[in-house]
């Protein structure tokens, strides 16, 4: 099934170009104060780029110091303040809402055929409450700079000499965004699809953030109260979590993980579901397996509810208990390797075209498949005994976690940007980029596993002479990661202001949210659209009518 | 179905609607009623879930200091968390009776049943704190505050530290519940609700029944057992 670009349909665009949503209302505050689930994804995007820059500044003033095994550059608290504040922006400040707030706020009302999401002041309020949250973080990072780590573990965290309040209270606000986001998602999809779009039909990435959003709710509920309880801890000393008071650290630990490990998945779901979208796009090819992807996708969020005491094998856990809970994170692998079967499936005789885009999704499989299988051999008690708390966990969930997320979001948004604007982007430097932040990310983290399987600890200031080497070429892998994502940064933006205009679907993508005007009008569509036929079908040339966009 | 049809089934379903209330992007009101429902449940599995949390620790801790846990709860005033019980329970049939009334578009009886409903949650408030007052004074108070003489049993400062958390969590949780139905009487008594449209009460009455259901797992496992 050969198909160029030019053949694609791109003669549907709506016979009377109405106004995009960019140019509806210009004025700062028609932005700021917007119903419109478009905006909000924008701006959520621009936010979350801003928290991957602080965090990522963070991450490079670590390795820096790493290329000295004694003191350099900084004192060791400082350090320890770094790598906290590195985890903590990264994971609530960037990956949790980057793919579902920002492209899923965008996309999927397009993809479902609904106006808006189903509560969009609701959806604004999120982005406040995020913004809110997060500046309290930040505020409390330059005020006190906790340095407790991400985890906040009793009974250190209630004890610290630094202010960790204002960062705990950050984190709990931003939970909120969370949960409001993934409420209004699920109702969405449950209330506003459109006549026709059942849900068989929908769109694999809404599978995925369907996926996310049911973990959202569910867990992030359980966060908010460990987080609450661990800042009057902080703050009062009732002593819950101390054990000199019959307190007991490891209930903490519990709550936190319960919330902290499916938190994985809505990281990494959502990049799951870009890969469905961007695979289908640049292979010209139906979803192999559809209907596995999508169940996968929830399998993935139901088992990983049950997964978290893997995180608490070194903590006195029975062995009949470590034993389940590890059989329990192997099940995550099979959904995974679900996944991976049936995208290789899907680009297997597929008319694949190279773009930026189709890089980073060949780039996340890589991550997914390898920092995976690091995975299982974690979930393995006893392997993990001898890895726990190592640089072999960092470089782990770098690979898988991290390395997903970064392949998702910046495939989602070099796929989505013409969508978005409608100028497109200079794909050689998006492909040279895509290239060394590949490359750069494995140089970064091949090392950190041999550094961690040879027994250097996670958190530590100092290490022994003999690790140098290794942390010198982890910090230069990082310095390849870095200068890639620079360049992604000067060509977006060098697009977004003189950008050569697209047409309607560049990509030639069968993605319903492609048939709509690019880019797209306020409201979305003239007249709701009636669904004919399932997402990502690329059997025929044109089959904008299954989305009831008809030629004039 | 043209847009012009859709229109016009809009603008006739919304008779006696008050202005406003249909979002854009609902086909219909019913539409936009089931999908407000419905946020509103999945926003009480998330209160429900975050009780959830506290609940563990009260079981956690339970099980490692039960006789001090069993001993402490004794020293709680029965009385009073019996009465607390009724006032709440009956706010609970009031707020019921509130959607009621405004849905066979009985608007006074349905002001007069959410006033009640206010008064029993002021009630609660002010029972609560007179047995806050008490342990203060008594000094049954969490972790190291904890002074009070008749229960020295390790365990016990951890059985206050949870009945504070909890009930403290319950009670701002009643004070949410009843401003929210405070802007609900005003809203019923500017004849906002009818028997065309009602959700946002009985969205109201949905998290006050959530804010009693909470109090009666609280009840129990803090006073009696």
């Amino acid at each position: 099934m050969l198909q160029s670009t030019d053949g694609s349909p791109q003669t549907v665009a709506a016979p009377t170009e109405q106004a995009s949503y960019l140019t509806d209302g210009t004025s700062v505050m028609s932005w700021l104060n917007t119903r419109d689930h478009k905006r909000v994804g924008v701006m959520f995007l621009a936010l979350v780029m801003i928290g991957f820059l602080i965090g990522g500044v963070f991450a490079l003033a670590i390795r820096v110091k790493l290329l000295q095994p004694g003191p350099f550059l900084f004192d060791a608290m400082t350090y320890n303040r770094l790598f906290t504040l590195h985890g903590i922006v990264m994971i609530f400040l960037f990956m949790i809402p980057a793919i579902p707030s920002g492209f899923g706020n965008f996309v999927l009302p397009l993809m479902i055929g609904a106006r808006d999401v189903a509560f969009p002041r609701l959806n604004l309020g999120s982005m406040y409450v995020y913004l809110l949250g997060a500046s309290i973080a930040l505020w409390g990072m330059i005020h006190g700079g906790v340095d407790t780590g991400w985890t906040f573990y009793t009974p250190y965290s209630s004890t610290t000499t630094t202010d960790a309040f204002p960062v705990i209270l950050g984190a709990f606000i931003i939970g909120f965004s969370s949960i409001m986001t993934g409420l209004n998602f699920i109702v969405t999809v449950h209330t506003l699809r459109a006549p026709g779009m059942t849900w068989m039909r929908l769109p694999l990435f809404v599978w995925a953030v369907y996926g996310t959003s049911l973990i959202q709710v569910l867990a992030t509920p359980v966060l908010g109260l460990a987080l609450l309880v661990v800042g009057v801890e902080n703050t009062m000393h009732f002593g819950l979590f101390d054990p000199t008071r019959g307190g007991d650290p490891l209930l903490f630990q519990h709550l936190f993980w319960f919330y902290s490990h499916p938190a994985v998945y809505i990281m990494v779901l959502p990049a799951m579901g870009v890969m469905s979208e961007i695979i289908c796009a640049f292979s010209r090819k139906n979803a192999y397996g559809y209907n596995m992807i999508a169940y996968s996708s929830l399998g993935i969020a139901f088992v990983g509810f049950f997964a978290w005491g893997h995180h608490m094998f070194v903590t006195g856990q029975s062995s009949v208990n470590a034993g389940i809970f590890g059989v329990i994170s192997m099940l995550v692998g099979v959904f995974t390797a679900i996944k991976v079967f049936n995208w290789v499936g899907t680009m297997y005789r597929g008319s694949i075209q190279v773009n930026t885009p189709f890089i980073y999704a060949c780039g996340f499989l890589y991550f997914v498949v390898f920092g995976g299988m690091t995975g299982i051999a974690l979930a393995t008690v006893g392997l993990d005994v001898h890895w726990h708390d190592t640089y072999f966990v960092i470089a782990h969930f770098h690979f898988v976690m991290v390395g997903a997320v970064i392949m998702g979001f910046l495939a989602a948004l070099h796929y989505w940007f013409p969508k978005m604007f409608a100028r497109t982007y200079h794909d050689g430097w998006g492909m040279v980029a895509a290239t060394l932040i590949i490359l750069g990310f494995n140089a970064t983290f091949i090392p950190q596993f041999l550094l961690g399987n040879a027994g250097m600890p996670r958190r530590y200031y100092e290490y022994p002479d003999k690790f140098q080497a290794l942390n010198v070429a982890s910090t230069t892998g990082a310095a390849v990661l870095a200068l890639g994502l620079v360049i992604v940064l000067i060509y977006l933006v060098v697009a977004l202001v003189s950008g050569k205009r697209c047409e309607q679907n560049p990509w030639g993508s069968k993605g319903f949210e492609w048939m709509t005007q690019t880019p797209p009008t306020t409201s979305n569509f003239e007249v709701i659209p009636t669904i004919t036929t399932g997402p990502h079908d690329y059997r025929t040339n044109d089959n904008s009518a299954a989305y009831g966009i008809h030629h004039v | 179905m043209s847009s012009a049809a859709a229109g016009h089934d809009k603008s006739h379903e919304l008779d006696g609607v008050p202005e406003g209330i249909l979002a854009h992007h609902f086909s219909s009101l019913e539409a936009q009623n089931e999908a407000v429902r419905f946020g509103m449940w999945l926003f009480l599995a998330t209160e429900i879930l975050l009780f959830a949390g506290l609940f563990t620790g009260y079981a956690v801790y339970r099980f490692q200091f039960p006789e001090a846990f069993a001993e402490a709860s004794r020293h709680l005033d029965l009385s009073l968390g019996t009465l607390n019980t009724f006032v709440l329970i009956s706010s609970s049939f009031t707020v019921a009776m509130a959607i009621h009334f405004a849905r066979t578009d009985r608007k006074n009886l349905a002001v007069v049943c959410l006033l009640i409903t206010i008064a029993c949650a002021f009630g609660f408030l002010g029972i609560k704190s007179i047995e806050y007052m008490h342990k203060f004074q008594e000094g049954a108070l969490p972790g190291p505050y904890y002074a009070f003489k008749e229960v020295t049993a390790p365990g016990a400062p951890m059985y206050f530290t949870i009945y504070f958390l909890t009930t403290g969590l319950h009670a701002l949780h009643v004070i949410i519940g009843m401003s929210v139905l405070i802007v609900l009487t005003f809203k019923t008594a500017n004849g906002r609700f009818s028997s065309k449209y009602y959700t946002g009460l009985e969205l109201g009455g949905l998290y006050w029944h959530l804010v009693d259901l909470v109090w009666i797992f609280l009840f129990p496992l803090l006073y009696l057992i």
